[in-house]
This record gives structure tokens, C-alpha cells and sequence, in this order.
């Protein structure tokens, strides 16, 4: 088993955090092997930005996406770029705030969702958009325990901010959920 | 954040952690007794000043600040010779700066470990992209002959693994290790066990007899061209300078010093290469290419080679831990049983000028370059694999 995750955005979308977190997440499973790695610009805000979280059950070699098992997509510009790098059955995972609907639109695992927009009005913190995607993403990884990412969340983010991120993350579970119904 | 996690850690017994490579370099000072450090922030580095800022001071060691790269040299050779185990972090840039100094920490045998995360160069270049770029500048950066150590892990365990193996060489060899990551391994995290410092061994430097004290001479040839050596301020008088000396460390401005002391530099890591130079291969006996890599390019060597061994192709890797002294009679010898040897490297081609002067003809060597911030990928490494397999 080798799962390729990558997560883009816009440089101050958490990005970054949310592959720590992710990455963080399989330290609760002793047979679980991860390597997170980061792409980013000089900027702190702004330009692109990208993590890539690689699981497998045996030693990492290549520690970057090939292809993507998921893709998660904050921007336009992310989709653009890295719309094509995902497996066949690939799942990728765009916020609904760009069209996103020129990008196979008959591809059967595409979802367009409100991730910011749940941030902003369901959390009242756009910079929360983060967890809302790493909600979504935990209903396609069935090999990390909710429980534990929910713990990774709790020891990566701010002091204080605990149950604002857990909140978030609550609601892209159920963001995914109620899609699917 | 960071922190949060490692003093949550820290209490328990638990010492499995998700780490960056230049979170690594401090986990592993700190086993091997690191006590010193001074630097200038820097990307892609600066984790490795915050983490030791946040943790030094806690154990009774001393973290510095300095104005710049210069001077944080400077700081950490004068913490050496005062008996601390000392260490600095940079890049590219910063690197550029601490040569001077690094040349005198060789001259006055001053053990101590510069970091130098690789960012893309010249100049400012690309700050957050990696590169092996300084990989001859580690070798030659500073003027004159001299003796070196460098040091390139691939992974965070490695990181862990040479950052302990660097203090123990620079205390053993009195010497001032480079441990060369690249902006891949400084910032990639993975999970990792780190030891406790009972587990693994630790060397600290040779010390002189109390009895010597007042017969006392710091730069004493001796039979491992290691001068025993004792902390300024404890009651040893003597004299460092970057000028050739004799046993005294005085200079005398006689050319014979100068030839007697480069001798002894040199003899003592050319003695002991076999201590030095650490390399993994996994071969098969059979190999027709050999793909010979460092650092985070290892991962999609060693990744191109398990895809060609699937095809059916005699491959195998090598991968140099130990990056200066370069491997010259084990690349020989390689060149003699194999017919391709294949050297990537996020450069325009440095080390493969060494696997060429080894292979001496023996072996067609070729290389893969990429200079642009952007990595190998595994399939760049296979392809050149089936076309030099025809």
C-alpha cells in the first residue's frame, strides 16, 4: 500500500499545517510509514503552496506524489496545476469558490465543495478552511482513524485554538456526508 | 507548535516523533552532547536555530544569536576551544560567509559541526528549493590545501543518525565536520524514533594529563596526528593561530612548520578513512549500471533501481554518507565490475567529477542534472537506466 496525498493551495490557507497534521496523525499506528514533504514560495502570504503526505506500510523511498490518491484544491490555479498528476481512480477535492467544473466533469470522484465558505460562515474563521478540507479528506482514508487525526489536530494547532479546528473538521465530514446523500 | 510537540515528548518515554530533517540536526545534537550553538537564521535552516534556542538553554548549554554568519563561525570555534561541543546551521549564502573561519577551525583543530541546508545558489538564488550545489564548495570553499569532512543524510533517520556521527568525527579528529542536507531533507518530516543518548556511542575529544600541564605543548606530534587537547581556561596556557605553527602554536614563519603541520592535517583523516567514509549499497553481485547518489537524491536512485531489478535489469545503488573524504578506491573498484555508472545530482555536475577521476575509464559514468529547484523523479533516473541497459 503506498497513498499519495496532496494538498494545495494559496500560500496562508494552511496548506502546509494540514499535511503536518495528517502526516502526525499515523504516529498512533506503530505499522503505519509516512513522509510529509512542502513546496512554497518566499512569501509568507500569497504564491503557490503545496504539502504532499505519502503512507505506506513499508520504508518510503521517493518521498514526492507521482500520482495523487487525492487531491485536495483551495485555488484555481491549484486545479490547473496539479488536475492532471492523480491516479485513475483518484479522488480530488475542489473548494466551489472557482468553476472547477471544466476539470473532467465526467470524473466520477470530483467534488466541489464549500470548504471556505464553511470556514467563513459555519466557523466564522476563513483561515479554519483547512480543517473543513482535512474533514473531507479523512471520509476517503480509511487507513488513519478519525480519532487520530482529531488527536494530531489537538497537538499541531495553536494553543487555544483547539476547538475551533476540531469544529472545522467536524464540519467537512459533513460536508462530504451530505453530498453524498 | 513544534515545540508543543517535542516537550510533550520529552516527558514521556515515548521518543517516536514526527520530525523535520532540520528538526533532526538538533534531536541528534542534543543526544550527542551538543552544548554550543551560534548562527544567523537563514531559510531553508532556521528551524535548526529555533529548535536549538528553545532547547539549549534548558539543558545549561548557550544559544547565540550572532549579527551574521561571520561571526557565528567565529563564535562557535571559540566555544570549541573552550571545551564546548559546538554547532552552527546555515545555507547557501551563509555558507559563503563562514569559509574564512571554517579555515582557521581547521587550522587551530577546533572540533565543531556546520549544517549547511542547500538551497538553490548562486547568491540568494531560489531560497525554499533544494539544490547539491555546495557540494565542491564544502570541499574547496575555503582557501588552501586542508583536510575535510562532509557528511549528506537522505532521510530524517539518517539525519539523526550522521548529526551524532558529525560531533563524534569532529571530536575524534579534531576537526570541523559539514553535514550537507538538502532543502528536501532540512523540511521533510517523517517518523522517527530518536534515540536516547545511552543507546548510541558518543566520543569526546582527547584530553591532555594534569601532570602535562606545565610541560604543555597544544600542537605535540603524536602517533594519531591527534595532539591531545584541553579547554582554554583551565589552566593550559597556549597560543591558536590560522598561521602555521609548530608544537607550541607559536609561528615561527618557517617553511618546514608549514610542511610538518599540513602533513599531520592531512595524515589524520587519510589515515582513517576507513572510520570515515560510510556508504550503503545494496548490490547483487551481478550489476551491469550502478546508480551512485547522495542525499535526497538517493530515494529516487534507490527507488529507479527496485523498478529496474523488476524489469529485469542488473542494476544497483550506492549511496555516499560520507561525501568528503570522497570514496576513491571503492568507486574504483565498483568501475572495474560494472559498465555504467550513473551519477544524479541537483546540480550542474560536482561529485561526478570525482566518480570519473575514480573510475578512471573503467566504467562509462554519466550523469543527471537538475539545477532549477525542482527534484529528479524516480522515472528521469529508470529511463537513463533502459537506454544505458541497451
Amino acid at each position: 500500500m503506498r497513498k499519495e496525498i496532496r494538498l494545495s493551495g494559496a500560500g496562508g490557507q494552511g496548506m502546509i499545517l494540514a499535511g503536518i497534521i495528517l502526516a502526525e496523525a499515523s504516529l498512533f499506528d506503530p505499522e503505519l510509514y509516512v513522509v510529509q514533504t512542502q513546496s512554497y514560495g518566499p512569501e509568507s502570504r500569497g504564491g503557490a503552496s503545496r504539502a504532499e503526505v505519502i503512507f505506506s506500510n513499508e520504508p518510503i523511498d521517493y518521498p514526492k506524489v507521482v500520482k495523487a490518491d487525492i487531491l485536495v484544491c483551495l485555488t484555481e490555479e491549484s486545479l490547473e496545476k496539479y488536475g492532471e498528476e492523480v491516479t485513475d481512480e483518484g479522488v480530488v477535492i475542489a473548494d466551489d469558490s472557482f468553476g472547477g467544473g471544466y476539470y473532467h466533469p465526467e470524473r466520477a470522484n470530483f467534488y466541489s465543495l464549500p470548504i471556505i465558505t464553511t470556514a467563513r460562515e459555519e466557523i466564522g474563521l476563513e483561515v479554519t478552511a483547512n480543517m473543513v478540507a482535512l474533514g473531507v479528506v479523512d471520509s476517503f482514508l480509511p487507513e488513519i482513524d478519525s480519532s487520530c487525526l482529531e488527536r494530531a489536530i489537538e497537538r499541531r494547532v495553536p494553543q487555544g485554538t483547539e476547538e475551533k479546528n476540531l469544529a472545522a473538521f467536524q464540519a467537512g465530514q459533513e460536508l462530504l456526508a451530505n453530498v453524498i446523500e | 507548535m513544534t515545540n508543543k510537540i517535542l516537550s510533550e515528548q520529552d516527558k514521556t518515554s515515548d521518543r517516536v516523533m514526527l520530525l523535520q530533517g532540520d528538526e533532526a540536526v538538533v534531536e541528534g545534537g542534543l543526544v550527542a552532547g551538543a552544548s554550543f550553538f551560534a548562527g544567523y537564521p537563514i531559510t531553508p535552516a532556521s528551524e535548526i536555530a529555533e529548535g536549538f534556542a528553545q532547547k539549549l538553554p534548558a539543558q545549561g548549554g548557550k544559544f547565540i544569536q550572532m549579527e551574521d554568519e561571520i561571526a557565528s563561525m567565529g563564535c562557535v570555534i571559540g566555544a570549541s576551544l573552550a571545551g564546548e561541543k559546538a554547532i552552527t546551521a546555515t545555507s547557501g549564502p551563509g555558507f559563503s560567509l563562514k569559509q574564512e573561519n571554517l579555515g582557521l577551525g581547521i587550522m587551530v583543530e577546533a572540533p565543531c559541526v556546520v549544517v549547511n541546508v542547500q538551497r538553490v545558489g548562486p547568491s540568494t538564488g531560489l531560497p525554499t528549493s533544494p539544490s547539491q550545489g555546495d557540494v565542491m564548495q564544502a570541499r574547496w570553499g575555503t582557501h588552501g590545501d586542508h583536510p575535510i569532512i562532509a557528511l549528506s543524510p537522505s532521510t530524517v533517520k539518517e539525519t539523526i543518525e550522521l548529526t551524532i556521527k558529525s560531533f563524534n568525527m569532529a571530536e575524534k579528529y579534531r576537526i570541523p565536520v559539514i553535514l550537507l542536507l538538502d532543502e528536501i531533507v532540512g523540511h521533510m518530516r517523517e517518523k522517527v524514533r530518536v534515540p536516547a543518548p545511552a543507546e548510541v556511542e558518543l566520543i569526546t575529544r582527547k584530553r591532555p594529563a594534569a601532570e602535562d600541564r606545565d610541560n604543555f605543548y597544544p600542537y605535540l606530534e603524536t602517533a594519531d596526528h591527534i595532539p591531545p587537547m584541553p579547554d582554554y581556561g583551565e589552566g593550559f596556557r597556549y597560543h591558536s593561530t590560522g598561521l602555521f605553527h609548530d608544537k607550541t602554536g607559536f609561528p615561527r614563519g618557517k617553511t618546514e612548520d608549514a610542511k610538518k603541520l599540513m602533513d599531520r592535517l592531512m595524515a589524520k583523516i587519510e589515515e582513517n578513512l576507513q572510520d570515515i567514509i560510510i556508504i550503503e549499497d545494496e548490490l547483487q553481485g551481478d550489476e551491469e549500471i550502478i546508480v551512485l547518489s547522495y542525499g535526497s537524491t538517493a530515494r529516487s536512485a534507490i527507488s529507479a533501481v527496485r523498478q529496474a531489478r523488476e524489469l529485469g535489469i542488473k542494476a544497483g545503488w550506492v549511496k555516499l554518507k560520507t561525501v568528503w573524504p570522497f570514496a576513491e578506491s571503492y568507486v574504483a573498484e565498483i568501475s572495474n565490475k560494472v559498465e555504467k555508472i550513473i551519477v544524479p545530482e541537483l546540480n550542474r555536475g560536482q561529485l561526478i567529477g570525482e566518480v570519473k577521476k575514480a573510475a578512471a575509464g573503467n566504467a562509462e559514468v554519466s550523469g543527471i542534472n537538475k539545477y532549477d529547484g525542482t527534484i529528479i523523479p524516480p522515472d528521469e533516473i529508470l529511463t537513463r537506466i533502459k537506454e544505458v541497459s541497451k
